[in-house]
C-alpha cells in the first residue's frame, strides 16, 4: 500500500479517524505519519491522534483530518506568566500552573522519565473550582472514548468526540472568566 | 505569648519526647501545595510573594490544629536566627535567603510548620519522633485539608497537584525518615542497602539533607516518587522498608556484639571519655561521637543517658545553635571550644 499524503513511499502507518459520525482509515509512510504529528515509537496511539498528543484540551496539537496535516502551532511562551521554554530549561522550574498545559510536549516524556506513571492517584482538593471540575469531567470522557475506541464502538466513539468538543469550548469559557475574577 | 527568641533558646519541644525507637530518630512529611491565581513563588517577583503572604498568613494563623502559631517573614529574622530554624528543619536553605513576602509559620511544639512562597506557595511539614510515619500522614492530611478549606489549590484531575518543579507533581509529597546505624556501617553493610534502596526509588541523604554527608551515622531516607501513587501506599511501603532497616541494623548490632564485643566496648567508652573531658570538639567529630554514645545507651552500655538527651545535644552542638547560645557569633575555633565545653557540663550533669 502506497502513502495516501507522499504518494510514494509504502504506507506503514494506519490510523482509523472517526470524522463527521464515519470512519476513515488513514495509511501513512512513517515520515508522513511523524510530519502529521503522529509519534511511531510507542507510547503513541490511535487516541493521541484522536485528543491530540498533549494533556486534557490542547487543540492545537490535534490533527484535523482533511485539512492541511501537520499544522505547527508550538507554544514558546506562556501566556499567562510569560515563563519561556529556554526560562523553564534554564532553571528547571515553572512560572505558573498553566505551563503544565502550554509546555506539555516536553514535559509529558519528563515527567513520565521520572515517575514511571503519568497520572495522579489519591487525594484531591474537597474544594475545585469549576473549571478543574469541568477538567475530571472531561478527563472521563476522553478515557471513555479510549475505551470505546478499543472495543472498536465508532459510533460511541463519535459521539464522545463530539461531546468532548463541546466541553471544551464551554471549558475555555469557563477558564478565562476564572482567570478575569482570579479567586472566587 | 512566646516569641521566636523563647522557642529557639529551648530544644523542639519533640526531640525531649521519650520514645520506644533507638533507631529511628523522626518521621518526616511535607506536601507541597500551590495556590491557583498566582504565579510561582521562583518567578511571581517579591510583590506576589507578598500578596500570597498576605493571603495565606491570616489562614494559616487561624487554623486549629496549629493553635498559638508563630508566624515571621524572612527580612525580619537575623541570620542567626535563621541557621537555628535551619538546623532545626523548620526552614530551607532556599527559604533562609529569601527576604519580604516568604515567611515561616510553626506550632509551638515545631511538629507542625509551614513554609510559605519557598519553591511552592506552601511547604507544609508535620515531623514526628521515633517511626511515626503514619500518625504523621494523618496529622499532615487534616492540617492541608483545613487550608484547602479556605483557598483555591493548583491542582489537575490528570496530574494531581501542581508544583513549581516536576518533581513533586501528583501528591507533592515527601515522606522522609531518620535512622541511626552505626552498626550496618561499621560493618559495612550499609553501601549495598543504600544501592537497593536507589533501585526501589527511595533516596538517602546525610543529616542535613540533600548533599550533605552521613556525619553520626544518620541517614535519612525519602520517597522520590510523587506521582501514580496514593500517600498512603507511599507512607505504608517506606514505613515497611524502615522496619527491615531496623530489623537489619538489629541483627548487626548481634553480631557485633558477639565477635566483636570488646571493640564495641571500647568505641563506646572512648566516645564517652574524649566527649566526657574534650575541650576542642569539632562538629564531625562530635556527631560522630554521640553516634558512639547512642549506640551504647542502645545496647544499654551506658545507663543514665537516654536517646532524647543525645537527640538534644545532637541539636545543640551544631553552630547554629552554638551561637544562639552563647548570644554572639562565633569563628570555627571558637565554636570547637564552645562546643566542647557544653557537651562537657551536659554529660557532668547526667553523671551526678
Amino acid at each position: 500500500m502506497i502513502c495516501e499524503k507522499c504518494k510514494k513511499d509504502e504506507a506503514t502507518v494506519h490510523l482509523t479517524q472517526v470524522v463527521d459520525d464515519e470512519v476513515k482509515k488513514l495509511h501513512f509512510c512513517e515520515s508522513c505519519a511523524k510530519d502529521s504529528g503522529v509519534d511511531t515509537n510507542g507510547g503513541s496511539s490511535i487516541t493521541d491522534f484522536f485528543l491530540g498528543s498533549g494533556d486534557t484540551p490542547n487543540p492545537t496539537a490535534a490533527v484535523e483530518v482533511g485539512q492541511e496535516v501537520g499544522q505547527e502551532v508550538v507554544a514558546l511562551v506562556c501566556p499567562h506568566c510569560n515563563l519561556s521554554r529556554v526560562d523553564f530549561k534554564k532553571g528547571g522550574r515553572l512560572g505558573c500552573m498553566h505551563c503544565y498545559e502550554i509546555f506539555s510536549d516536553e514535559l509529558e516524556p519528563l515527567v513520565r522519565a521520572m515517575h514511571h506513571a503519568d497520572r495522579h492517584i489519591g487525594k484531591r482538593p474537597s474544594r475545585l473550582s469549576k473549571s478543574v471540575l469541568m477538567e475530571e469531567a472531561l478527563f472521563r470522557l476522553q478515557e471513555e472514548l479510549v475505551r470505546a475506541v478499543a472495543e472498536e464502538n465508532f459510533e460511541e466513539a463519535a459521539r464522545l468526540r463530539d461531546e468532548i468538543s463541546k466541553h471544551q469550548e464551554t471549558l475555555s469559557t469557563v477558564i478565562s472568566d476564572e482567570d478575569k475574577g482570579a479567586i472566587e | 505569648m512566646i516569641d521566636l527568641d523563647e522557642l529557639l533558646n529551648r530544644p523542639s519541644a519533640w526531640l525531649t519526647v521519650e520514645k520506644e525507637s533507638d533507631i529511628v530518630v523522626s518521621s518526616r512529611i511535607r506536601l507541597a501545595r500551590n495556590l491557583r491565581a498566582f504565579h510561582f513563588p521562583g518567578w511571581g517577583g517579591e510583590e506576589a510573594c507578598s500578596q500570597v503572604w498576605a493571603t495565606l498568613k491570616p489562614i494559616l494563623t487561624d487554623v486549629k490544629a496549629m493553635p498559638g502559631c508563630l508566624s515571621m517573614e524572612m527580612n525580619d529574622i537575623n541570620q542567626l536566627d535563621k541557621m537555628v530554624l535551619f538546623e532545626r528543619h523548620l526552614i530551607s536553605r532556599e527559604l533562609s535567603e529569601k527576604g519580604k513576602g516568604s515567611g515561616l509559620v510553626v506550632a509551638l511544639d515545631e511538629q507542625m510548620s509551614v513554609m510559605v512562597n519557598e519553591e511552592d506557595h506552601l511547604r507544609i511539614q508535620v515531623i514526628n519522633p521515633g517511626l511515626e510515619l503514619i500518625e504523621a500522614w494523618e496529622r499532615i492530611d487534616a492540617l492541608d485539608s483545613e487550608i484547602e478549606a479556605r483557598v483555591d489549590y493548583a491542582y489537575d484531575p490528570r496530574l494531581g497537584y501542581l508544583t513549581a518543579c516536576p518533581s513533586n507533581v501528583g501528591t507533592g509529597m515527601r515522606a522522609s525518615v531518620m535512622v541511626h546505624v552505626p552498626a550496618l556501617v561499621l560493618l559495612e553493610e550499609i553501601s549495598p542497602i543504600i544501592k537497593g534502596l536507589g533501585k526501589i526509588g527511595l533516596a538517602v541523604r546525610g543529616l542535613g539533607g540533600e548533599g550533605s554527608d552521613a556525619s553520626g551515622n544518620m541517614f535519612q531516607i525519602s520517597n522520590q516518587i510523587t506521582l501514580g501513587e496514593e500517600e498512603m501506599q507511599v507512607v505504608g511501603n517506606l514505613h515497611e522498608i524502615v522496619r527491615e532497616i531496623v530489623e537489619h541494623e538489629k541483627n548487626a548490632r548481634k553480631r557485633l556484639m558477639q565477635k566483636k564485643g570488646i571493640i564495641v566496648r571500647d568505641h563506646v567508652g572512648r566516645a564517652y571519655g574524649i566527649l566526657s573531658n574534650a575541650h576542642i570538639l569539632s562538629s564531625k567529630d562530635a556527631l560522630d561521637m554521640i553516634s558512639g554514645l547512642r549506640l551504647g545507651v542502645d545496647l544499654g552500655l551506658l545507663p543514665g543517658l537516654t536517646p532524647s538527651v543525645l537527640d538534644e545535644l545532637t541539636l545543640l552542638i551544631r553552630p547554629g545553635h552554638l551561637q544562639k547560645i552563647e548570644t554572639k557569633l562565633l569563628k570555627v575555633r571558637e565554636r570547637d571550644v564552645s562546643r566542647a565545653k557544653l557537651v562537657r557540663s551536659k554529660l557532668a550533669d547526667i553523671a551526678k
